[in-house]
């Protein structure tokens, strides 16, 4: 469930951070704001949710004078030319979890937007207040930039303020200078639609096209799989790894498996043509044990999850 | 007839085998057919294979195809059943002595697990907790606590936990359980125990009276809150061979008091690293591979311990051939390499001297890293709390299905 307003507001009142707020109608673009929000001390903000081609998230928030211009920023970022694009309706509801039209930098409270990357326009400093929707297009806040440094060092997010309309020369001796905004941790939460057709089909359809849906996922979910796995690593002698209970994840390596069996440099070039009867083969052979292992511990850990609730089960009250 | 040891013919006897020593006669190796002789049991020959084959409609499985499980008492009766409708169930157990599991260990158990899956029964795992409390002198405390740890990595070999039920001795000796232990207690003389398991006057009567609570297991009526009602079920109990006393003192009362006699199934010693004179020892690190070792322990084992077959030079080993008899990574492989024919292919053509000894040790690097990872994985899966389902009292109603 996303933060909502008023959660927000008590939050702002618990960290005391001053501010004040306006109520108003709707709105869904800057100037419509501006007709209702134009007797608050402040200054208005544009707020762009934005998207690279693998799938990351940038929220740029900026004062509505600034100029940004969305292929400098690419560059600057290390995306190339034409690397940032406006992120897609769906995905504000998903990941900011704010309505249209209201993207706020305040929208990185909630856990779905952990891997969103925040850019701040450093003219917020030299304003005295700046106007922010907070999480609902209903009403306006007007607080300074130390307000909002405040709430976002609350939330563990160490805020940056960058020169928006900087257009440093970026080429070979002058990396990207906004590098460092570009998340490391690839996002889960997108690709979750295009995975689950995937992972229907595969079973379904034929050997050969099952092994290049397969690839796909597999390529498309390898380096989450990876980075992942990586973050469990130290945890593992602690905790056990939590796929044994995740269906979705136990589906992945699954398939994470199948294709890394399959879809090798070594079985192309040593079977050629005949890689599907190849593949039939080796699914079988060398998977079936792995596989049957894998799902005796899916198994075995959903029964200790229902034998667990069930120890502590309250009958029903007649 | 089956023949029960007299104490004054073992120690006559060159080699020993029973549940606490193993040891060939000097310098040699353990005869395997003299031990079946002595015992009583009977050969599983390769009809036994085909049939098992048959009735599971899977490929039998690979200790069955080399020969590790080659011993049996009744296997045949249990299969007559099978075919006629009627199921059975599997005992086997552990004896918690120390944290470290090495492969010679989980070797029952990767059986067991097979014929749980391939047969669809299920399964009563016993940790004799108290034994070792008793013959290795742990305190209470230590040998339950070695007990929960053993049976994670049991769990990790793959038991379907809607089929299986673990127990400790310190936990669940009572009630049926314990009725029974008194029912053969009383068939079996202080003279006849001392004659099976070699005890003097000096040992202290806990050890005089334990062979009872390993044998009860094999009764339904034990467990009562699985069995209930089904005190004709058949018992299948896949062991090593040095276990065979314990159930030749069962299948002996067996009758007496109106219950089946347990079947069993018995296995092969696995050889430690250092060469064929025993099984290997939780005690020597270098003598086996342990399921906690990391791909780079079991390549400097394999490499440095191993015991191997191959000539001293290069030229020599090329003209006689390596001696397949003694060679360790070739047994070694032959209980745990899956394929039939990549065996035979390493047998013949390192016994022919065209193969050295460095590609053998390397190929079955590869197979113990894989098997060890593997149960690595599985292990790292298993939690406290799942050991506490697998452990508790509860009725399994699938485990047939």
């Amino acid at each position: 469930m996303g933060y909502s307003k008023d959660q927000l507001l008590a939050r702002l009142k618990e960290l005391q951070i001053e501010f004040s707020q306006y109520e108003h109608p709707v709105v869904l673009t800057v100037e419509a704001q501006a007709k209702y929000v134009g007797n608050m001390v402040g200054v208005l903000s544009k707020n762009l949710f934005l998207k690279d081609k693998k799938h990351r998230y940038y929220v740029v928030s900026a004062l509505a004078d600034t100029k940004v211009d969305l292929k400098v920023l690419s560059q600057r970022l290390g995306l190339g030319k034409g690397g940032l694009r406006m992120a897609p309706e769906e995905a504000l509801g998903e990941i900011l979890q704010v309505p249209l039209g209201c993207v706020t930098p305040f929208a990185v409270v909630n856990e779905s937007a952990r891997h969103v990357s925040l850019l701040l326009d450093q003219g917020f400093k030299s304003q005295e207040c700046c106007i922010f929707h907070p999480l609902s297009n209903d009403m306006s806040i007007s607080l300074n930039a130390q307000g909002l440094d405040t709430f976002l060092k609350s939330i563990g997010r160490n805020p940056s303020y960058i020169d928006l309309e900087a257009n440093p020369p970026i080429g070979k001796d002058q990396p990207p200078d906004l590098a460092a905004f570009v998340p490391s941790d690839s996002p889960v939460l997108s690709d979750l639609p295009e995975k689950a057709p995937s992972a229907q089909d595969s079973t379904g359809k034929s050997v050969g096209a099952a092994t290049n849906s397969a690839a796909v996922t597999a390529k498309a979910v390898k380096p989450s799989g990876n980075a992942q796995n990586v973050k469990e690593k130290p945890v593992d002698s602690v905790r056990p790894s939590i796929p044994a209970a995740d269906a979705g994840k136990f589906v992945e390596e699954l398939l994470d498996r199948a294709s890394a069996l399959l879809i090798s440099e070594d079985s192309i070039k040593q079977h050629g043509g005949q890689l599907g009867a190849e593949v039939a083969n080796n699914i079988k052979k060398c998977l079936r044990e792995d596989i049957k292992n894998l799902a005796t511990i899916f198994k075995n850990t959903a029964y200790t999850e229902g034998f667990y609730a069930g120890t502590r089960y309250q009958p029903k009250r007649l | 007839m089956e023949k029960i040891e007299d104490k004054n013919q073992q120690q006559e006897e060159e080699q020993v085998v029973n549940p606490w020593e193993v040891s060939a006669k000097e310098g040699g190796k353990i005869d395997y057919d003299k031990l079946i002789d002595k015992f009583g049991c009977q050969r599983l020959d390769q009809s036994f294979v085909d049939r098992v084959q048959r009735l599971t409609s899977r490929p039998p499985h690979v200790f069955l195809r080399r020969g590790v499980f080659f011993a049996h008492r009744d296997f045949n009766d249990i299969l007559d059943a099978y075919e006629r409708g009627e199921k059975f169930y599997l005992y086997t157990g552990r004896g918690p002595s120390s944290e470290a599991l090495h492969l010679g260990h989980l070797i029952p158990f990767m059986f067991t697990k097979y014929l749980q899956d391939a047969f669809k029964v299920p399964l009563v795992i016993q940790l004799t907790d108290d034994e070792k409390c008793m013959w290795k002198n742990l305190s209470v405390e230590e040998s339950q606590r070695l007990a929960r740890e053993n049976a994670k990595d049991i769990i990790a070999c793959g038991f379907d936990i809607s089929k299986t039920f673990i127990f400790s001795d310190f936990d669940y000796v009572g009630g049926a359980f314990y009725k029974n232990m008194v029912k053969v207690a009383k068939c079996v003389t202080y003279n006849k125990v001392v004659g099976i398991f070699g005890f003097t006057g000096e040992d202290h009567i806990g050890k005089v009276s334990f062979p009872p609570v390993q044998a009860v297991p094999s009764f339904p009526s034990s467990f009562p809150h699985l069995f209930s009602g089904k005190d004709n079920l058949r018992c299948l109990i896949p062991c090593a061979i040095d276990q065979d006393p314990y159930f030749r003192m069962t299948r002996d009362v067996a009758p007496r008091i109106g219950y089946h006699k347990p079947a069993l199934i018995e296995s092969l010693f696995f050889p430690a690293l250092q060469g064929e004179t025993g099984k290997m020892s939780a005690s020597d690190p270098n003598s086996a591979i342990y399921v906690t070792d990391s791909a780079k322990d079991i390549k400097l084992k394999v490499n440095k311990h191993a015991f191997t077959g191959g000539q001293e030079s290069i030229e020599k080993h090329r003209q006689y051939g390596a001696n397949l008899e003694v060679d360790i990574p070739i047994k070694y492989l032959n209980f745990f390499l899956e394929d039939d024919a990549e065996l035979e292919h390493i047998k013949k053509e390192y016994g022919a001297g065209r193969m050295l000894t460095g590609e053998v040790k390397k190929r079955l690097t590869e197979v113990l890293t894989e098997l060890v990872e593997r149960h690595r994985r599985a292990r790292a899966a298993v939690t406290d709390v799942m050991v506490d389902a697998f452990m508790a009292v509860r009725p399994l109603p699938n485990m047939f299905d």
